[in-house]
C-alpha cells in the first residue's frame, strides 16, 4: 500500500492530510460549545479595560506573565483561587502566556492598587527591588487607543453577542457615549495617581496607556 | 530515469533563499542575544525606549528565527532537493519558475513587514502567530504559492516514486496550511467600530478565552512540529545519504516513523494546557501522545544515525557529517526530553519554567540550525560551482556551536528546575517560603551563562556566513560536481 501511495502524489497528499488532521476533529469539536459558556457573575470588559487590554497586548506582557492559576495549594496561596474556563468567556484573544518570568496576573486587581501599579510601570525596580523588568515611561506619554477599544466591543457584541447594553451588563452605547464614558472612568483612575502630566492629560480629555492599563489591572479579580 | 548530467537544475531561487536564511538567522538570532542579556542585565532593557523592551523584542526573536531563519533554510533546500529527487529542473517550466520567484519575492517582503509591524506593537499575542491579520493574508498567499510550486514541480516529475524527504516537504506545507488558517480565523474590528476611527490593523480571534487556548496550542505545538521537526527531518534524508555516500539503513523504518509521526503528533498539543481548565481528557491525551511520540521520532533519528554504519570515520574527517549526526543526536535528546515535561507530575513543576525555553532551543540549535547550516554548506559547491572556503574554520564554528548548545540548556535545566521547586517551597509553618522576587534574583548567573552560550552561537553563524560567503566569492572554482563528500578547502 506504501509503495503504491508513494507513486501517486494526490492519493498521497489526501492520506496525509487525512491522517494529520484526524486528531484535530476527535480533540477539538467536541467540547468546544460547553467550554466559552460565562460563569455566573463574569462580565465583558468596559471600552478602558479593553483598550488597557490593547496596551497589555501590544507590549507582550503576555510573554513574561501568565493568567492561569493552576490547581495546586502553592499557586491558590500565592495567586488565589485556581481558574475556571467560564471565566475567560470574553477573553478575545486568550492571555494565559506560557512562561511565568513575571508572578501570575489573573487576580492582580485583588492585592495591587493603581498607587502600585503607577510607581511600578515607572520604575519596577524601585518597588520591587531585583526585578528584572523593563520600566514603561513611554505609557505615560503615549494616548491609549480608545475607538480601537470601542471597535473591539462593538465587534464583540455584533459578532460574537457578547452581551454588552444588557441588563447589569456594562453600556456600550454609540462611539460618542462610550467615548465620554471611557473618560470618565479614566478619571476615576486618574484621582488616585500622582503623576501630574498624567492627571494634566485626563483632565484636559486625553488618556494615557498607562491609565487605561491600570483600569485593566484592577479589573483582573 | 535521467542522469544529472542531462538535467540542468536551477539554483536561483535556492540562491535567494540561502541568501534569506543568512540574513534572517543574523537578525533573530542577534534579537535573541539582546534579550537574553537583557535578562541577565536588566539595565539594558531601556536602551531603546518602547522599541527595545524584552516584550516589542520577544515576538521579533521568535517569528525572525522561526519563519525567517528556518522557513528559509526549508524553501532553499525544497528546491534544491525537489528538483533533484523528482529529477525535473525549473527551467524547464516558465509558469513554474514565475511561481516560485514570486514565492521568495512575497516572503522575504512578509518578512520585512513582520519586523516593523511587531516592533511597533502590532501583534495579535497568540504565539507564533503574532502576525496582525493584513500579514497573515500575504502568508497564505505565498504559502499557496508555495504549494504550487511544489505539486507543479512534482507533477512534472521523471522519478516516478516520491522520495522521502518530499513527503515531510509535503506534510510540512499540507499540516501548516491548515493549522495556520484555523489558528489565525480572526475578524478585524474596523469593520464594527462605528463612526469611531479605529485602527485598521485590529482583529479578535474568532474563539475565546478556553478554545483559544485550545486552537492556539493545536497550532503553536504543531508549528513546531511541521516547521521544526518534519522540514528538518526531509533534509537530513536527503543530506546525510548524499554527503556520506550511503544509502538509507532501512525504507521500513523511514515509512513507520513517517506515518506513526504524522498521526500522532498533533495529538501531542495539549500537553502545553496540562493543569489549565481544558478538558481534563485532552490533557490526558497530550501527555499519553507525547510519550508515544518518542517511537516515530526515535525511529528517523536511529534510521539517520544506523545510515553511518560501518562508516562512522568520516566524523573524523569532516566536520560537515559531525554537523548532521550532532543534530540527529540533539533530535534524539530533544525527543525524549519533551514527553518528560508532558508527564503530568513533571509538567507541574516545569510549566512556565525557563525549562521550556531550553528544551525548545536544544531542539532549535541542535536540531534545526545544524541541519539547516549543514545542508547550505553541501549546497554551496553544487550551487556556486565551487570548493567550501575552509574547513578549519567549518571545525571551529562546529565546536564553538556545541559549547554553546551546552552551556544554554544546561544552564536553563538548573534555572528551570530551581525555580519550579522554589515556587512551591513551604516552611516549617506552612507559608510559602519564598516571595516571588526571591525566585527571578536567583536565576541571575543562569541568565548570564544562557546569554553567554547565544552569543557563542551567534558567533559561530556569523563564522558560517563568512564561510558561505568567502565560497561564494572566492572558493577554487570545480570542474564538476562532486559526487558525495563536499570538497573543501583546508
Amino acid at each position: 500500500m506504501f509503495h503504491w501511495l508513494e507513486q501517486r502524489p494526490f492519493f498521497f497528499a489526501v492520506a496525509l492530510f487525512l491522517t494529520v488532521a484526524f486528531a484535530g476533529f476527535v480533540e477539538i469539536i467536541p467540547d468546544f460549545a460547553k467550554a466559552s459558556q460565562p460563569t455566573v457573575g463574569t462580565k465583558p470588559y468596559s471600552v478602558l479595560e479593553l483598550a488597557g487590554r490593547q496596551v497589555y497586548i501590544k507590549d507582550s506582557c503576555n510573554a513574561c506573565h501568565s493568567q492561569l492559576v493552576r490547581p495546586f495549594k502553592s499557586e491558590t496561596d500565592r495567586y488565589g483561587m485556581y481558574s475556571l474556563s467560564g471565566e475567560y468567556a470574553y477573553d478575545r484573544p486568550f492571555l494565559w502566556g506560557s512562561k511565568r518570568t513575571g508572578p501570575d496576573l489573573m487576580r492582580v486587581g485583588n492585592y495591587r492598587t493603581t498607587d502600585w501599579h503607577e510607581n511600578h510601570m515607572m520604575a519596577p525596580s524601585e518597588v520591587v527591588p531585583g526585578s528584572i523588568m523593563p520600566a514603561y515611561p513611554h505609557q505615560f506619554t503615549n494616548e491609549a487607543d480608545i475607538a480601537t477599544a470601542y471597535a473591539n466591543a462593538n465587534t464583540q457584541k455584533e459578532v460574537f453577542g457578547t452581551p454588552y447594553d444588557q441588563a447589569d451588563m456594562p453600556k456600550l452605547g454609540s462611539w460618542d457615549e462610550a467615548n465620554a464614558q471611557a473618560l470618565d472612568d479614566a478619571k476615576a483612575i486618574a484621582k488616585d495617581m500622582k503623576n501630574q502630566e498624567v492627571k494634566d492629560a485626563v483632565a484636559g480629555g486625553k488618556i494615557p496607556e498607562v491609565v487605561a492599563l491600570i483600569a485593566y489591572l484592577n479589573s483582573l479579580k | 530515469m535521467q542522469s544529472n548530467a542531462q538535467l540542468e537544475y536551477d539554483y536561483s531561487v535556492v540562491k535567494a533563499f540561502t541568501f534569506a536564511t543568512i540574513l534572517f538567522g543574523i537578525i533573530g538570532m542577534l534579537v535573541g542575544v539582546i534579550i537574553a542579556f537583557q535578562l541577565a542585565f536588566p539595565e539594558l532593557s531601556n536602551l531603546a525606549g518602547e522599541y527595545g523592551t524584552f516584550g516589542r523584542l520577544r515576538p521579533l526573536h521568535t517569528n525572525g528565527v522561526a519563519f525567517g531563519f528556518t522557513l528559509s533554510g526549508i524553501f532553499a533546500t525544497w528546491y534544491y532537493v525537489g528538483q533533484r529527487t523528482l529529477k525535473m529542473s525549473l527551467k524547464e517550466s516558465k509558469l513554474l519558475m514565475t511561481v516560485a520567484k514570486l514565492h521568495f519575492g512575497l516572503y522575504f517582503l512578509t518578512i520585512l513587514l513582520a519586523v516593523v509591524t511587531l516592533a511597533m506593537g502590532f501583534t495579535s499575542s497568540k504565539e507564533y502567530a503574532e502576525l496582525e491579520w493584513p500579514l497573515d493574508v500575504l502568508v497564505v498567499v505565498w504559502w499557496v504559492l508555495w504549494g504550487v510550486a511544489m505539486f507543479g514541480m512534482i507533477g512534472m516529475r521523471r522519478e516516478r516514486t516520491i522520495y522521502v524527504s518530499t513527503w515531510y516537504y509535503m506534510s510540512s506545507f499540507l499540516a501548516v496550511a491548515m493549522l495556520y488558517l484555523f489558528n489565525n480565523m480572526e475578524v478585524p474590528t474596523f469593520l464594527w467600530s462605528g463612526d469611531a476611527p479605529s485602527s485598521l490593523m485590529h482583529s479578535i480571534s474568532m474563539y475565546s478565552g478556553t478554545n483559544d487556548a485550545l486552537v492556539q496550542w493545536w497550532y503553536g505545538h504543531n508549528a513546531v512540529a511541521f516547521v521544526f521537526t518534519t522540514p528538518i527531518i526531509g533534509m537530513i534524508y536527503y543530506f546525510l545519504p548524499k554527503e556520506s555516500g550511503q544509502n538509507i539503513f532501512s525504507y521500513k523504518l523511514s515509512v513507520l516513523a513517517f506515518w506513526g509521526l504524522m498521526f500522532v503528533y498533533l495529538w501531542a498539543g495539549g500537553h502545553h494546557l496540562v493543569y489549565s481548565t481544558v478538558p481534563d481528557w485532552m490533557q490526558t491525551m497530550g501527555s499519553v501522545m507525547s510519550v508515544v511520540l518518542i517511537l516515530p521520532s526515535w525511529g528517523s533519528a536511529i534510521n539517520m544515525l544506523l545510515t553511518m554504519k560501518g562508516e562512522w570515520q568520516q566524523l573524523q574527517t569532516s566536520p560537515l557529517i559531525k554537523f548532521m549526526i550532532l543534530a540527529s543526536t540533539f533530535y534524539m535528546l530533544s525527543t525524549i526530553e519533551g514527553p518528560i515535561q508532558a508527564i503530568k507530575s513533571v509538567n507541574a513543576i516545569a510549566h512556565f519554567t525557563d525549562w521550556i525555553p531550553g528544551h525548545v532551543h536544544d531542539g532549535v540549535l541542535g536540531w534545526v540550525g545544524f541541519m539547516t547550516i549543514a545542508s547550505l554548506y553541501h549546497m554551496a559547491p553544487r550551487m556556486f560551482k565551487r570548493e567550501i572556503y575552509s574547513k578549519k574554520l567549518m571545525d571551529a564554528q562546529f565546536w564553538i556551536q556545541t559549547v554553546a548548545i551546552i552551556l544554554y540548556f544546561t544552564s536553563m535545566w538548573i534555572a528551570g528546575i530551581t525555580q519550579g521547586m522554589m515556587w512551591r517551597a513551604y516552611d516549617e509553618y506552612g507559608s510559602l517560603l519564598y516571595s516571588f522576587i526571591d525566585t527571578v534574583t536567583v536565576l541571575q548567573p543562569y541568565y548570564t551563562i544562557r546569554a553567554v552560550g547565544g552569543l557563542l552561537y551567534l558567533i559561530g553563524f556569523f563564522m558560517f556566513a563568512y564561510n558561505m560567503y568567502k565560497t561564494a566569492t572566492v572558493g577554487r572554482v570545480l570542474d564538476r560536481e562532486p559526487a558525495n563528500a563536499s570538497p573543501m578547502a583546508v
